[in-house]
């Protein structure tokens, strides 16, 4: 073609060929569409895996299988809660996350402030909710100074026994 | 346990204040360079389209402003960007827009529209300066010493012209031909590139402000009112610096003859003016009855959101919205362009309010749209960053949108040095 | 693709033959369901339930490296407190990652609302987190691909592609999303993906004591939770955005947004 006026296009050719080129280098091979589509599902696939190699933190079997991680070593105590009122809380509330407990780390840091009970034991005026069922104090007026595990056994909470 | 640390500040937590009830989540994550974007592009757009009045249909009379304006477009076209990029909090992967792009995104579509439209402003400019590339490049070839920087501009020159050196007439004929060919390409894609950037925003059906069709529209006829604000705002003053220089004879006025006289400069000047600011009226008339459409037709319809919507754009925006951008933005330029007697200093006081006008609109558009909670139950209130304290409050603050507002006239600078915008090519057909 | 089908059905077969023939230690069950594709996870939170302790919170934020101090999170509780004489208010002091533990109501600005105990009507605590919606309006408008659904139906973030334009942020209906105070890249519930593709529930239904979270899969008719959304009235959030969310919640009222 002897004609200057399509010189612009063979520029932006070689341009849009340049681009293409660095493409292929820069995008991962993975790149490519799930089950779901192009519009929700246009993804680098690896990328799953890498969310399912996030470590765990919490080790407990959960809610259908309660305590059986911590039963294993620490039957005793365990025994005592889930046959309580406590025996709905998970360990690790209030233990800390168990990582590879026994191994790594040795020994868990317990949450023992007021903060931990007062989440479910402050008072709060609601008689529609669930959470006038539990018994509640009023922190500003409660024993301000002391722990609430001073008195109250956290693995066994019923008054009576104190 | 819960460690009470110094608190972390979260992205966009610097200039949100929140009040009653807003999701834990929500800030003002868009902020003054999401504002600036739509308001750069717009005058990118509206600038390409007052040059291609001129080499489309062509109205003689825009004969130099669209030169102008079209290599002003060009040194707006990179700050259409800029905003962007200071914005993301990953800038340096800005690139994957163009390597993945995911085009069920209003935004994917920026990568590819943008250099496509890039490309075509580009072109249009190599056929309008092709001759004049290859006059340079034959002037410097005569000279008999020739310094450093002569053998760089040739060099540059050189491969400017793309190896085209006929300047025959027929050969100039065809650039112009070619030349009208683009611009007409060109108007759908700069109307595109900015009827999209408004897509971004009306197209977000969880913002209740924002969602609305008619939002590109808006957009892009906002767009065009801005950039031919900002073209004939500095038309003038550069015709009034050319003024200047040529009473006191400077620079090419002392040894060129040919130059244009004081009395030349201020003809041009008014005519182009008052032929641009009809085009001005014509399409403020348009986006003002747009906009005052849809606010109408969510208070007629009063949908679940209009309470909070009311409460913002009545109550709590008022004066941003119906002061400063309705009534200084656009009554009172309006009056002033209508009103018998319409001069150039009246018409460019215009020009800078319509232009204060449209950054206002683009301000209570982005931020006006988070204003209120998802929750309907509560409001932030933003607090644009002035002194940084922080690359962030630097680059989502007043000095960043500082540094995207000074960046077009710094590079129109350098590029009036390659392709002088007001150079009268004598030998070109046209 | 058949043949792919093939060896993937006699795995499954295998694998769940060699359940009651191993001693559980090999292969457990809920292993086999995890790698079974045909699992699509939801999730059911139950209003009437929830006390407001915020455990959730804090697990999920140690669980997934989320700063406590940072004032973002992936879950939250939000309290409604409705008086006698009709005025509604709503708070959620940092997403309730300390709980309740006050009941005067957060305004915002430093101020706060004391209200009268014997003026209060009804009041609830409503926990929150990502829809996991079927048709997401986040990985839509993700301009690169660094958000999208898996195939079990969880929606994730790309934390090396992302750009973090905020987009998606935008995007959620539900405020689901913020950008990652160290990361700087969108962040979001993964539903623990990383657990309960393990056979683990998410952090957050471990910590709570009272079962007012509950993970499932919704194509198991046979898992307890999916026959309470079947039996049961449950509703989602927002429905008129079309999302169609995949948390579904017992007992919600109409300022529940």
């Amino acid at each position: 073609m002897k004609n200057h006026v399509w010189r612009p296009l063979f520029a932006v050719l070689a341009l849009v060929v340049g681009i293409l080129v660095f493409r292929l280098f820069y995008v991962p091979s993975d790149f490519g569409s799930g089950e779901r589509g192009f519009m929700y599902s246009y993804h680098r696939l690896s990328n799953e895996e890498e969310w399912k190699a996030q470590p765990v933190k919490y080790s407990d079997t959960g809610k259908t299988n309660m305590h059986e991680f911590c039963g294993e070593c620490h039957s005793d105590v365990v025994e005592i809660r889930t046959e309580d009122l406590h025996g709905t809380i998970a360990c690790e509330n209030c233990h800390g996350p168990a990582f590879d407990h026994p191994e790594d780390p040795e020994t868990l840091v317990i949450d023992r402030g007021r903060d931990v009970c007062l989440r479910c034991h402050t008072d709060l005026p609601y008689t529609t909710s669930e959470r006038k069922r539990i018994p509640g104090i009023d922190p500003k007026e409660h024993n301000v100074d002391d722990m609430c595990v001073d008195c109250h056994d956290p693995h066994n909470p019923r008054l009576e026994e104190m | 346990m819960i460690e009470h640390a110094a608190d972390m500040i979260v992205h966009g937590e610097a200039w949100t204040i929140k009040e009653l009830f807003v999701l834990p989540n929500e800030y003002i994550y868009w902020s003054i360079q999401i504002v600036m974007y739509p308001f750069m592009t717009g005058l990118v757009a509206g600038a390409f389209v007052l040059s291609s009045l001129y080499h489309v249909f062509h109205v003689e009379k825009l004969k130099e402003i669209a030169k102008f304006s079209l290599v002003f477009s060009f040194a707006l076209l990179p700050v259409a960007m800029m905003p962007l990029l200071l914005h993301l909090q990953q800038p340096f992967r800005g690139i994957n827009v163009m390597m993945t792009p995911h085009f069920t995104s209003a935004i994917a579509a920026f990568g590819i529209v943008f250099t496509t439209y890039a490309c075509i402003v580009a072109t249009e400019l190599w056929f309008v300066y092709r001759v004049y590339f290859v006059r340079q490049v034959e002037k410097i070839r005569s000279q008999e010493l020739k310094s450093v920087f002569d053998i760089g501009r040739l060099a540059l020159f050189t491969a400017l012209t793309l190896g085209a050196m006929d300047t025959s007439k027929e050969a100039q004929v065809k650039d112009h031909k070619a030349c009208s060919t683009m611009a007409a390409i060109g108007i759908p894609v700069a109307c595109f590139l900015h009827g999209y950037a408004g897509f971004i925003f009306g197209s977000v059906k969880a913002n209740a402000l924002w969602m609305t069709p008619l939002m590109p529209v808006i957009f892009i006829c906002s767009a065009v009112v801005s950039g031919i604000a900002l073209c004939i705002l500095c038309y003038v003053i550069t015709q009034e610096i050319r003024k200047f220089m040529a009473k006191r004879k400077m620079a090419r006025w002392a040894d060129d003859p040919g130059a244009p006289t004081v009395e030349q400069l201020e003809g041009a000047k008014q005519e182009e003016v008052s032929m641009v600011s009809n085009y001005l009226l014509y399409f403020m008339i348009a986006a003002v009855t747009l906009e005052i459409l849809d606010m109408i037709f969510r208070g007629y319809t009063q949908v679940k959101s209009w309470d909070i919507l009311r409460e913002v754009l009545l109550d709590r925006d008022f004066t941003k919205i119906f002061i400063l951008q309705y009534g200084l933005g656009n009554v009172v330029p309006f009056l002033m362009m209508i009103l018998p007697g319409r001069n150039v200093r009246r018409t460019t006081i215009a020009c800078a309010l319509v232009l204060f006008g449209v950054f206002m609109m683009r301000w209570n558009v982005v931020i006006g749209g988070q204003a209120f909670s998802l929750s309907f139950a509560g409001f932030m209130h933003y607090h644009l960053p002035i002194i940084p304290h922080d690359a962030e409050t630097f680059k989502e603050g007043f000095f960043g949108a500082l540094t995207v507002m000074v960046t077009p006239f710094v590079l129109f600078y350098f590029i009036n040095k390659i392709m002088p915008a007001f150079h009268k090519d004598e030998d070109v057909v046209h | 693709m058949e043949r792919r089908d093939f060896l993937k059905n006699s795995i499954m077969i295998v694998a769940g033959a060699s359940v009651p023939l191993s001693a559980l230690e090999f292969v457990d069950p809920k292993e086999v369901l995890a790698a079974n594709l045909d699992i699509h996870w939801a999730f059911l939170l139950n209003t009437h339930k929830c006390v407001g302790c915020g455990f959730c919170v804090k697990a999920c934020k140690t669980e997934n490296d989320i700063p406590f101090n940072a004032k973002v999170t992936r879950t939250w509780v939000e309290r409604y407190v409705y008086t006698k004489d009709d005025r509604r208010y709503i708070d959620s002091p940092d997403g309730a990652l300390n709980g309740y533990t006050e009941s005067r109501i957060d305004l915002g600005q430093g101020n706060f609302q004391e209200i009268d105990p014997n003026n209060v009507g009804k009041a609830f605590f409503v926990p929150k987190l990502c829809n996991h919606c079927e048709t997401p309006p986040c990985t839509q408008v993700c301009p690169v691909g660094a958000t999208y659904k898996t195939d079990d139906g969880v929606v994730l973030v790309d934390k090396e592609w992302c750009i973090g334009c905020g987009y998606c942020i935008m995007a959620c209906p539900y405020g689901a999303r913020f950008f990652h105070p160290t990361d700087h890249v969108a962040d979001k519930c993964t539903f623990c993906y990383h657990r309960i593709t393990k056979g683990l529930e998410t952090a957050c239904v471990n910590a709570c004591p009272f079962g007012a979270r509950k993970m499932l899969n919704i194509k198991d008719i046979n898992d307890p939770n999916t026959q309470i959304i079947l039996n049961e009235r449950v509703g989602v959030l927002k429905d008129e955005f079309g999302t169609r969310p995949q948390a579904f919640y017992i007992g919600l009222a109409q300022e529940v947004r």
